[in-house]
């Protein structure tokens, strides 16, 4: 019964608001189209970066290497995460795991404030 | 209230040793009389990497300061004041370094039980059977 008041709506309704129940249901969903960006883990978006779809599994590097304090003390750590312009790279890019991208923003930002790293540099 | 601070301050690079050293005693005076731990790391003289205050080169200084939130409080007043610093930066520590303790502690519990190959012991907490040999 759920299913289908749900039907007519969905296929009226536009805008790309997570509907996981239906997801579950209804495998076919070709038709409903690209309405935004899926919900949870999927690729980061081979819509807007004209990249190819899987970008081979990046792993975090803290994760990995189990580096555990993140100061902003450590200049050359924190460099690898900031652009040539001195903008923090997205985690995408750099496949850092969201907790420590957090952490990493949050030392990047104090070095910022310290003047051991830039705010904006050589951008031309 | 034992709070751990660090407090990592820039001094202009035409500063004299002697004067430094004088201006990080008068800091580490205050702290200790008014009855908290503090140690010094002077790095050194360093570029900048955005001018301040007209400088591109200062000398940085680090202190890492147990007390409570009052001598912070006090020791950044001082160095606001004071003309030869030109910036800093205070940062609160303790929880941090509570967070790494304990991250530590499960890990080497973790080593223990996976290289004595025993059965886990209770008061390593979170800890299901790892891989039993």
């Amino acid at each position: 019964m759920a299913e289908e008041t749900k039907a007519p709506a969905a296929a009226e309704a536009t805008g790309g608001e997570a509907r996981p129940a239906e997801r579950s249901e209804r495998p076919d969903r070709g038709e409903r189209g690209p309405r935004g960006p899926r919900t949870g883990g999927g690729p980061g978006g081979p819509r807007e970066g004209a990249r190819k779809y899987f970008r081979r599994k990046k792993v975090c590097k803290f994760c990995v290497e189990r580096i555990e304090a993140i100061n902003y003390k450590d200049v050359r750590l924190l460099a690898q995460f900031v652009a040539e312009n001195g903008k923090i790279v997205p985690r995408r890019l750099t496949g850092v795991c969201t907790p420590h991208q957090r952490r990493l923003s949050l030392a990047i930002k104090q070095a910022r404030n310290i003047a051991l790293l830039p705010f904006a540099g050589r951008a031309q | 209230m034992n709070r751990t601070y660090e407090v990592m301050f820039i001094v202009r690079s035409d500063m004299v040793d002697e004067d430094l050293n004088k201006l990080i005693s008068t800091l580490e005076s205050s702290v200790t009389s008014a009855g908290g731990t503090v140690k010094t790391e002077i790095w050194g003289k360093r570029r900048l990497a955005y001018t301040v205050r007209r400088f591109n080169e200062g000398i940085f200084v680090l202190l890492v300061i147990e007390g409570s939130g009052v001598l912070v409080r006090e020791v950044e007043r001082r160095l606001r004041v004071t003309e030869p610093v030109i910036k800093f930066i205070t940062v609160r520590t303790d929880e941090e370094l509570k967070r790494l303790e304990k991250i530590k502690k499960i890990r080497e519990a973790h080593k223990k039980t996976s290289t004595a190959a025993a059965p886990v012991t209770p008061e390593a907490g979170a800890e299901p059977a790892s891989a039993p040999v």
